[in-house]
């Protein structure tokens, strides 16, 4: 491997990590906070692909179109959809066993997948990035990075900073963590957990589809997609350390390393190198790389 | 402790006999199906152990049902029957050894860490069956020829291998309640309630959950063997996650910690699937069969806080209009 | 008590007396479809049983002189439930015939059973090599391709276009490791050298580091097999990484097939081979694209034709029994024999059951694969590991 072909491949693990970041931050923000379990998060995520599909034409026919105000509708709806989800169905699950939640999350992927197909179809489809950033940076002599990927990385490193500015210096922030700690205590203080909650899955849930949304131009939008985001994404928050924003960036980093260059050094195994990975970080710190904070 | 009553033992009896009955009056699907449902069963009945048990909950279960089944595939000799004595104690011990090596190491994490760490070492033991020449390729392997005993025990008829799960099945649920009754058992239920106090009063409970998770990898196995024996075909699936999920999804939706539960959960399962899947009932709905699944799940997780097996009280409560005891 | 069996009597006279002219007056032969209506093959499944009935109905809703009854599974693309659903057809419904399917882990457990239970398969996709290979029985059929015959049919052509070194990329998985295995033998056989065969684990689909090995390794052609959602997303990363316009990208028909729309321009120019292509500009196509369009509202796709397939061959079976479909070794010996005149051209099936057909080269324009000539005319899959004379 030259110089050259290595630093792309560490651009080319560190788009991917970014990314899987921003997936597996909604879920480690429901999970620590929570206590929830999610394994819908993946339907969140294609149901996010399929809006940035579905929602272009509409889009275009009522507001005047555009890529950008797609992803801003799409992410009004989710966080709609996330709010009357946790109303619906968790809101009064916060007091029972947290396998109930499990369950109850295991029911909504079947129904989001069959309401997708009920909806949208089966189709593959693809989706269209910006014009302005269709383009593409030449990188060695017959490589080119598509500017749309540096873009996307781009994106996901401003919402890492937001969040963790989010969290360490505004109230909102406070009163999540604190509420992560010790829920009691929360409500004592006069500060509505219910409502508290329902925020955090929101966003959660907001996190979630609006990944789904910007990865569409690059991963194109088909069914069953979100299943194969899924367990990665747990592996990340796991590693990371549930709850654990700061961790969860490091382990989608880390993962996006170890499978790009798994891929290409050692192809046999690249499928068991993330889990590897995991086992062994879980083996040497049990509460993963960050304990929650 | 688990008190078992009366009206829940003769329960429990009155199916077991149901299920002998049936031998006698079923067709070849009817039984297959419930052969199937009574893997489930004995799969679900080896999470409940530890997931009931002990509150470990394990999110890859599905690596040792599918290492029982490869074992019994892979250790059958390519011209001829392997002999059940020998087959059944290697698939189940392979299993076993499996989850021994993976309980040392995951038994140190705990809560979601551990429902993690179990599900990455399944995973494990997926990609090697689904990418290495072991496992025999993606597509899967046929058993050639399914193991007997002589003559007596032929486990081609599918009558046969009903019978034989229904007893196997008995047995692992007459073990496990006894198991609960034992000093083991109440060790155990001790370590769920309170870790801390078990450690205090000088239990080495790191042993005693390493036993009944290594327990647990072998009845897993066990059911694993049994399904790769009646379909005569393993496959890299079985050691999905997917299928880790459904046995949970199985243990909850019948009521954790219950062994009735797990019983109940792995019939309640298949059967609501074939429900709505019936062409007969939803005609072209049918093709959808997964919304009515999952919704149905939906219900059950709002309605019913205890499982399945806490409908009767549940019943009862709604009559007598009191309200619900939220534990 | 005498009166009844009087009736009885009649009634058993007459029918025999009915039963004797014409074999229509049997009951309903009972089509057992065992296809994906849920997942990420839904598609396809919704296609080739469009396909069949599309035949069924030209045929007026019949058979071989018999009425057509369909039962049907959804197999979920779910090998671990496969031989469970498979045998809801055989043990349940008591099918005559079984219709499936897309994945070749599923198609595996469908032989399985079929060859224990004796019941007809008529395999409508999954291109699994085993399944007319150590697989084959005189009552499995495939009207579709075996993974090794569309890897082959391409590898001499594109030698022929002067490529010396080839670097291969696939899914680690069975259908990808036939069809490149495929590729090589007739690739190496025709002079070319395979520099690297890359993968990535099924169903992955994060390309980029592999698509920076080939910029790498700059081969004179890069050839693949990915289906899908994956296709769609490979051949956008590898026009995006800039790698089309200096290595020339082929492939098994099914990266642009079904998929072209989601592809967009990316796909254009790229050449494929498949047993079928749009636009093949024949009678029969143009009559075959014309009723399907007419009667779903959807452009037909291989998956419809292999379908059509399907039914055209299980008429051909029943055409030599009269409809008895029970009469296993004469229908086996009729369908050996017969001329399937599809959509893509005639063909015959080989010794092992699979289709004998010519594959076409293909060109992607706009949004279809139109045909850009034969790669390779009569390719037989050579039943590797299969007894059967």
């Amino acid at each position: 491997m030259t110089t050259a072909t290595f630093l792309i491949q560490y651009l080319n693990a560190l788009q991917y990590g970014l990314l899987l970041f921003l997936v597996a931050s909604g879920l480690t923000l429901i999970f620590g906070i929570m206590g929830v379990i999610n394994l819908a998060h993946g339907s969140f995520y294609m149901t996010g692909a399929y809006m940035a599909y579905a929602l272009a034409p509409w889009v275009e026919g009522h507001l005047g179109g555009g890529f950008f105000v797609t992803l801003a509708v799409g992410v009004i709806l989710a966080v709609a959809l996330g709010y009357v989800l946790e109303w619906a169905f968790f809101s009064y699950l916060h007091e029972r066993e947290h396998l109930q939640q499990v369950l109850m999350t295991y029911g909504l992927i079947l129904v989001f997948e069959e309401l997708r197909s009920l909806i949208v179809g089966d189709d593959v489809h693809g989706v269209k990035a910006p014009e302005w950033l269709a383009g593409s940076i030449p990188l060695g002599d017959v490589m080119t990075y598509p500017v749309y990927r540096l873009f996307m990385s781009g994106v996901c490193i401003v919402l890492a900073l937001a969040m963790y500015w989010l969290f360490r210096h505004t109230r909102l922030g406070m009163r999540i963590r604190a509420g992560s700690t010790n829920r009691e205590m929360v409500q004592n203080l006069g500060i509505d957990v219910s409502r508290l909650y329902r925020v955090v899955f929101a966003g959660g849930v907001a996190l979630a589809v609006f990944a789904g949304m910007l990865a569409a131009p690059v991963s194109s939008v088909y069914p069953g997609m979100g299943n194969q985001v899924l367990i990665v994404c747990f592996v990340v928050v796991v590693i990371g350390g549930i709850g654990s924003i700061r961790g969860a960036l490091l382990a989608s980093l880390l993962i996006g390393v170890v499978d790009t260059f798994g891929k290409v050094l050692l192809p046999q195994a690249a499928g068991v190198l993330v889990y590897v990975l995991m086992a062994l970080i879980l083996l040497w710190k049990p509460g993963g790389l960050f304990k929650a904070g | 402790m688990r008190a078992t009553s009366v009206p829940q033992t003769v329960f429990t009896v009155v199916v077991f006999v149901a299920l002998a009955g049936y031998a006698f009056v079923g067709g070849s699907f009817g039984l297959d199906l419930i052969t199937k449902i009574m893997i489930y069963a004995i799969f679900a009945l080896s999470l409940e152990l530890i997931a009931g048990g002990v509150g470990l909950v394990s999110f890859g279960h599905a690596a040792y049902f599918g290492i029982g089944a490869y074992a019994a595939v892979l250790l059958t000799p390519k011209d001829g029957a392997a002999s059940l004595v020998l087959l059944l104690p290697a698939a189940v011990c392979a299993a076993a050894l499996y989850a021994l090596a993976v309980g040392a190491l995951s038994l140190r994490t705990r809560g979601v860490y551990f429902i993690m760490v179990t599900l990455a070492f399944a995973q494990m033991a997926y990609y090697v069956a689904h990418d290495t020449p072991l496992g025999g390729g993606t597509d899967g392997i046929y058993l050639t020829q399914k193991p007997a005993i002589g003559e007596a025990l032929n486990l081609n008829q599918p009558v046969m291998i009903y019978g034989f799960t229904l007893v196997v099945l008995a047995a692992v649920f007459l073990f496990l309640a006894l198991l609960n009754r034992s000093r083991f058992g109440h060790a155990l239920a001790g370590i769920r309630v309170n870790e801390q106090r078990m450690r205090a009063m000088s239990y080495s409970t790191f042993g005693y959950k390493l036993a009944a998770f290594t327990l647990s990898g072998a009845i897993a196995g066990f059911a694993g063997f049994l399904f790769a024996v009646k379909d005569g075909f393993v496959n890299p699936e079985l050691m999905s996650w997917h299928l880790s999920g459904a046995v949970l999804v199985m243990v909850i939706l019948g009521g954790l910690g219950h062994l009735r539960g797990a019983l109940i959960g792995a019939f309640a399962f298949v059967l609501l699937q074939e429900f709505f899947k019936s062409e007969a009932i939803f005609g072209a709905l049918a093709k959808h069969w997964h919304l009515g699944l999952g919704l149905a799940i939906i219900v059950s997780v709002t309605l019913l806080p205890n499982g399945l097996v806490g409908l009767p009280a549940e019943i009862k409560r709604h009559l007598a209009g009191t309200p619900r005891d939220n534990t | 008590m005498k009166s009844m069996f009087k009736l009885h009597a009649t009634a058993l006279l007459t029918a025999g007396a009915l039963a004797l002219p014409a074999f229509a007056q049997q009951a309903p032969l009972k089509v057992g479809l065992m296809l994906p209506a849920t997942g990420t093959f839904a598609a396809l499944g919704t296609a080739i049983e469009n396909g069949f009935k599309l035949y069924v109905t030209e045929q007026g809703g019949k058979l071989g002189g018999r009425d057509i009854q369909y039962f049907k599974v959804d197999d979920e693309s779910e090998p671990s439930k496969a031989t469970d659903n498979v045998n809801k057809l055989i043990k349940r419904d008591n099918v005559d015939v079984l219709i499936g399917t897309v994945h070749s882990g599923v198609a595996m457990a469908m032989a399985k059973a079929a060859k224990d239970s004796g019941t007809l398969l008529i395999v409508p996709n999954a291109g699994a090599d085993a399944v007319t290979g150590p697989m084959c029985a005189p009552n499995i059929f495939r009207s579709s391709f075996s993974n090794w015959q569309q890897g082959y049919a391409m590898g001499d052509w594109v030698h022929k276009r002067g490529h010396k070194n080839v670097v291969t990329i696939a899914w680690k998985y069975a259908a990808g490791d036939e069809t490149i295995a495929g590729f090589k033998d007739s690739f190496q056989k025709a002079g070319g050298k395979v520099v690297k065969e890359l993968s990535l684990p099924f169903p992955n689909v994060e390309f980029q580091a592999l698509l920076t090995e080939i910029a790498a390794l700059k081969p004179d052609a890069v050839y693949t097999f990915f289906a899908g959602g994956g296709a769609v997303k490979f051949v956008k990363d590898y026009a995006a990484a800039g790698l089309k316009k200096s290595i020339p990208l082929y492939g098994a028909g099914f990266l642009t097939d079904g998929t072209l729309e989601a592809q967009g321009t990316d796909a254009e120019g790229i050449h494929t081979t498949l047993h079928y292509a749009d636009g093949l500009g024949t009678a029969r196509d143009n009559a075959f694209r014309v009723a399907y369009v007419r009667t779903y509202r959807l452009p037909p796709d291989v998956y419809a034709v292999q379908g059509y397939d399907a039914a055209q061959m299980l008429a051909a079976g029943l055409a030599g029994t009269k409809g008895d479909i029970s009469r296993k070794a004469d229908f086996s010996a009729a369908l050996r024999k017969a001329k399937i005149d599809s959509p893509r051209g005639t063909f015959t099936l080989s010794k092992n059951h699979n289709p004998v057909q010519d594959f076409y080269v293909r060109q992607v324009v706009g949004k279809e694969n139109k045909p850009a000539g034969v790669a390779i005319k009569a390719l037989a899959d050579p039943g590797r590991g299969c007894s059967m004379q």
